[in-house]
């Protein structure tokens, strides 16, 4: 059993995937939730503070905007555990995005310098397109050590009218 | 409670949108999202026709159509995008123009960090608030009564008595403790007129030191200095019917306000940087030995292309200027490039924020170094450029103006 990575690393259907088959996936939402959670803070909708940024420095250099290392205080984190990762590229809204194309690249970026399996797909545009995507990433999450979990279900992952499922647009 | 809808690229994911929403309640506005749905939000887009990599960017610019399209109905929109990033600013700008070519709404933009505080928005949510709730003031064309305008500048303090549409007496003191100053450039005011204090039918204050000195004096009106110096300068062009925009240069920062039939319509307010203000040319005149006063003509007689000057900073900049003349360069020259200097970091970073509307009023102490007026033009490729009459006491007109419409205090 491995952390995988996932990019956009607020897919639920990528931390789905990773979760049937016994991985834990890195997601952004555990992150965000941890905060929202957090009884010290009090700065809505996320409770990131002028603190977030600053530790995103670790990430990027002062000149980059803040927008950037406040996303990165929290996507980085993730990226330095991961042992693996899995790229959608391509990704519309519904599939999730953190929204700044900069701090998509620099993410993507880390995760490919790192030392570990990564997986790259393209967001898929039909249905065979989706069925293979799927199966590459199951392939891909088998490979890795122990995996081939829970496979409940595994035949249908995603159900009738995959793309929709997939967030397609 | 005014509507201000927030249109940015992810304010949250800087740790600003607690500070934005902070700025906006102090002066009873409200911040809203303009809901839209992930349909829309590609319909939009492509409507629009920029080309942006970043999904929120996409959601800006949906969010931007949703206003135009009438779908989300605010009183005004406050558009933020992150500083230093070049994708943010492209979309910013033309969001905002998109806004304002497309509807009457009133906009602000600004360019955040993880430090934008609530202080540093509150004159801009203040001024988006007063055009929304303080039309009917703002309208005011006519000065009526006697009134009194104080204006707390970082760097000086300007006081105006005004009596039935005439400036009838002018104060001006260097800013030390702010009831001490605002009182001496009153008593300034009142010299020779016969009135004092308890005559005044009305206090309007203004400036940074407008919260002190309104408690202190009571007075009735307390607006921040972006509309009330619109206020005061198109009143004193006699530019109230029509278009114009109001350029100060400040000690502290600087001021480009927009103004449709004498209400503003749209302003943008930086600062920070000295080399873009007032006080550059404060240091040069200091420099070459000459009284701010000559500063001016000085420069009308120089050419500013003759000196070295490689650094818009107020240490290097200077430090270039001294190297000129050091190497035999003539002081209009250097006063010349002094004043070409300030007014082409202003035009660099604020008066490319804004689409300039003839004519261009000038005002505030540094209207008075006609070099520096001379070098907006030049920089602005040649446009009429006014200075009315008592520029250097803007604010403290256009408190006075605006006071006299909100009663007698003796009533």
């Amino acid at each position: 059993m491995v952390k995988v990575a996932i990019y956009p690393p607020n897919s639920l259907i990528l931390a789905d995937l990773i979760e049937r088959k016994g991985h834990t996936p890195l997601a952004l939402q555990k992150q965000i939730r941890q905060k929202i959670k957090d009884p010290e803070i009090d700065s809505p909708p996320m409770n990131i503070t002028e603190e977030d940024p600053i530790k995103g420095l670790k990430y990027a250099a002062i000149e980059v905007p803040s927008g950037v290392r406040g996303r990165m205080s929290i996507i980085g984190p993730l990226i330095d555990a991961a042992e693996a990762a899995i790229i959608v590229d391509g990704a519309p809204f519904g599939f999730g995005c953190v929204g700044c194309a900069r701090t998509n690249e620099l993410s993507i970026f880390c995760l490919r310098k790192k030392d570990i399996p990564v997986l790259e797909v393209v967001y898929p545009s039909d249905e065979d397109e989706t069925m293979l995507m799927v199966n590459q990433i199951m392939d891909f999450l088998d490979s890795l050590p122990g995996g081939g979990g829970d496979l409940e279900g595994e035949g249908n992952v995603l159900g009738e009218g995959s793309e929709e499922n997939l967030g397609g647009q | 409670m005014v509507k201000i809808a927030l249109v940015s690229c992810g304010t949250e994911y800087s740790g600003v949108q607690k500070e934005i929403e902070k700025a906006a309640l102090k002066f009873g506005a409200e911040i809203i999202l303009p809901e839209i749905d992930l349909d829309y939000i590609n319909e939009a887009y492509e409507k629009f026709g920029f080309s942006a990599q970043s999904s929120s960017l996409k959601l800006m610019i949906a969010r931007a159509m949703s206003i135009v399209e009438g779908k989300c109905k605010p009183d005004a929109v406050f558009i933020a995008t992150c500083f230093r990033c070049a994708e943010g600013a492209l979309v910013r700008n033309e969001v905002r123009r998109f806004i304002q070519n497309n509807t009457r709404i009133p906009v602000v933009t600004y360019s955040f960090t993880e430090r934008t505080k609530a202080d540093e928005l509150f004159i801009r949510m203040e001024a988006l608030a007063t055009t929304v709730t303080r039309r009917s003031i703002l309208a005011r064309e006519k000065q009526e009564g006697l009134t009194l305008g104080l204006d707390s500048g970082s760097t000086t303090t300007k006081a105006v008595l005004m009596e039935n549409n005439k400036v009838i007496g002018t104060g001006w003191t260097s800013t030390k403790d702010i009831i001490e100053s605002a009182q001496t450039a009153a008593a300034e005011a009142f010299e020779g007129t016969g009135y004092n204090w308890d005559d005044v039918e009305g206090i309007g204050t203004t400036g940074y030191g407008r919260f002190t000195m309104g408690q202190e004096f009571g007075a009735e009106l307390i607006q921040e200095e972006l509309s009330v110096n619109a206020k005061g300068a198109v009143y004193l062009a006699d530019c109230q019917k029509g278009e114009a925009t109001v350029l100060d240069i400040g000690g502290m920062d600087n001021k480009v306000i927009t103004v449709n039939n004498g209400i503003p319509d749209n302003f943008t307010m930086g600062g920070i940087c000295a080399g873009a203000s007032g006080r550059f040319l404060d240091m040069t005149s200091r420099r070459l030995d000459v009284d701010i006063t000559e500063l001016g003509p000085l420069a009308v007689q120089g050419d500013w292309r003759k000196a070295m000057l490689n650094s818009y900073c107020i240490v290097f900049g200077i430090q270039d200027l001294v190297t000129t003349l050091a190497a035999g360069g003539s002081k209009a020259d250097v006063a010349a490039a002094a004043c070409h200097s300030v007014s082409e970091q202003v035009y660099e970073q604020q008066l490319q924020e804004i689409d300039i509307r003839e004519p261009l009023i000038q005002v505030g102490g540094t209207s008075l170094i006609s070099g520096l007026v001379e070098a907006v033009s030049e920089t602005l490729g040649g446009i009429e450029v006014i200075v009315p009459e008592y520029s250097q006491h803007i604010g403290a007109v256009g408190a006075a103006l605006l006071v006299s419409g909100m009663g007698n205090r003796h009533e």
